[in-house]
């Protein structure tokens, strides 16, 4: 298979097969919190694109060093340093560079660190691009992270548009809020994992 | 802050505020590992035990941690026993550190571990901290026990392995699959909110 091809095939794994929070419950907590309107559901899948993207690429170098001096067991702890470092980061290098940018995307950035979906996606990484691969891993990485964030953001972007739509109808009290949005996010998974078998015969 | 008494601190997390059925934290997880009553008991064990030792060490520190770094210092207190708890169970329960994969790393990020941090340990002495983590951690681990025998009998008629539908049982491998976690997760949280409606509501009558 060339390289081409596995990029797509990676593509559509992240995110229609194996989307982050359909068929892998992570990131469950923002995909519930900050689905209200469409608008902060955009703002916060691309803030979760943007930190994913860098993330993935951070820690592969630190796991190569971390593989270099035989101390894998550190991984998680200098993983969620580095992504606390790196949320922080680039939420001032935003804050000068681009107010604008600040503006749509700057209350959900603190919440990315506790995000597990940008720790999981390096944990993933971790394992499969970093001991079990050379110098290609970081390319895989990086675009590991960035299709996973956005299955995330198609995810979450969905749930917000079926969420307003939920708003205005007659559902009764004790199912409102979180628990009507988990049967609707349950019956949403149940058509993803249609997905799943749509490239069965490729690989 | 009032002065609680000891019990009403412990029962605090299992009742009043249970993590999952009245704060509703912690979802991925609870979503996750909930497929065998079996995984419900072993995540709801391991996040006891780092929410136990994370409130204590916290607490203890709570007077040199300086404010402005706080968040960063206790996501490292929680870490290292995150690390530790993993390496425990790869040492001694290994057929449960396999299926519980990924999310056993995870717990570092579970907004239990952190709120409880944040909200209780760095504002009260050691014993309450560490009655708070044994309640919440009891309480957790209770939600996910109970979501877990539920999805396991409708999916696969058993609960921790045992049969208890029967052979002729059709199981529903729906329950078992992500689907179902979500669908019964959200039922069961209508179902408490409608019995606290109702009790209530006697008390006011």
């Amino acid at each position: 298979m060339d390289t081409l091809t596995r990029f797509l095939l990676l593509f559509v794994s992240c995110v229609l097969t194996n989307n982050f929070i359909f068929s892998r419950f992570l990131g469950c907590c923002p995909f519930l919190g900050v689905s209200n309107k469409v608008e902060t559901a955009m703002g916060m899948g691309l803030a979760v694109t943007f930190v994913m993207g860098l993330a993935s690429l951070f820690t592969w170098a630190v796991g190569k060093l971390l593989v270099a001096l035989d101390i894998q067991y550190l991984n998680t702890i200098s993983f969620i340093l580095i992504i606390a470092a790196l949320v922080q980061f680039v939420e001032m290098f935003i804050k000068k560079s681009s107010p604008t940018l600040y503006k749509s995307l700057g209350i959900y950035l603190p919440l990315i660190t506790t995000n597990c979906a940008v720790l999981g996606v390096t944990i993933i990484n971790f394992d499969a691009y970093v001991v079990g691969m050379g110098a290609m891993g970081v390319v895989y990485s990086v675009l590991n992270g960035v299709f996973s964030a956005l299955g995330f953001m198609l995810a979450i972007v969905l749930m917000a548009g079926i969420r307003e739509r939920l708003e205005a109808s007659n559902i009764p009290k004790c199912l409102k809020g979180f628990p009507i949005s988990l049967v609707t996010a349950g019956l949403m998974s149940l058509a993803f994992m249609g997905f799943s078998g749509l490239f069965a015969n490729l690989g | 802050m009032p002065k609680r008494s000891m019990s009403s601190v412990f029962l605090n997390g299992i009742v009043t505020e249970n993590p999952t059925f009245r704060l509703v934290l912690g979802l991925c997880p609870t979503l996750a590992v909930t497929t065998s009553a079996i995984n419900g008991v072993g995540m709801g064990l391991a996040a006891t035990v780092v929410l136990i030792g994370s409130n204590v060490v916290i607490s203890l520190l709570r007077n040199i941690i300086p404010n402005k770094v706080r968040i960063p210092a206790f996501i490292v207190v929680i870490c290292t026993f995150v690390t530790l708890i993993q390496m425990l169970m790869q040492a001694f329960v290994y057929e449960l550190y396999e299926s519980l994969g990924l999310f056993i790393p995870l717990i570092v990020v579970n907004c239990i571990i952190l709120a409880r941090a944040e909200a209780f340990a760095c504002k009260n002495g050691v014993l309450a901290s560490a009655l708070d983590g044994i309640g919440m951690g009891v309480g957790f681990t209770i939600a996910l026990t109970l979501i877990a025998a539920i999805r396991e009998l409708i999916g696969n008629g058993t609960v921790f392995g045992l049969n208890l539908l029967g052979d002729a049982y059709e199981p529903m491998l729906i329950m078992i699959l992500p689907a179902g976690g979500f669908i019964t997760l959200g039922l069961l949280l209508g179902i408490i909110n409608k019995l606290t409606e109702v009790t209530a509501g006697k008390k006011e009558a």
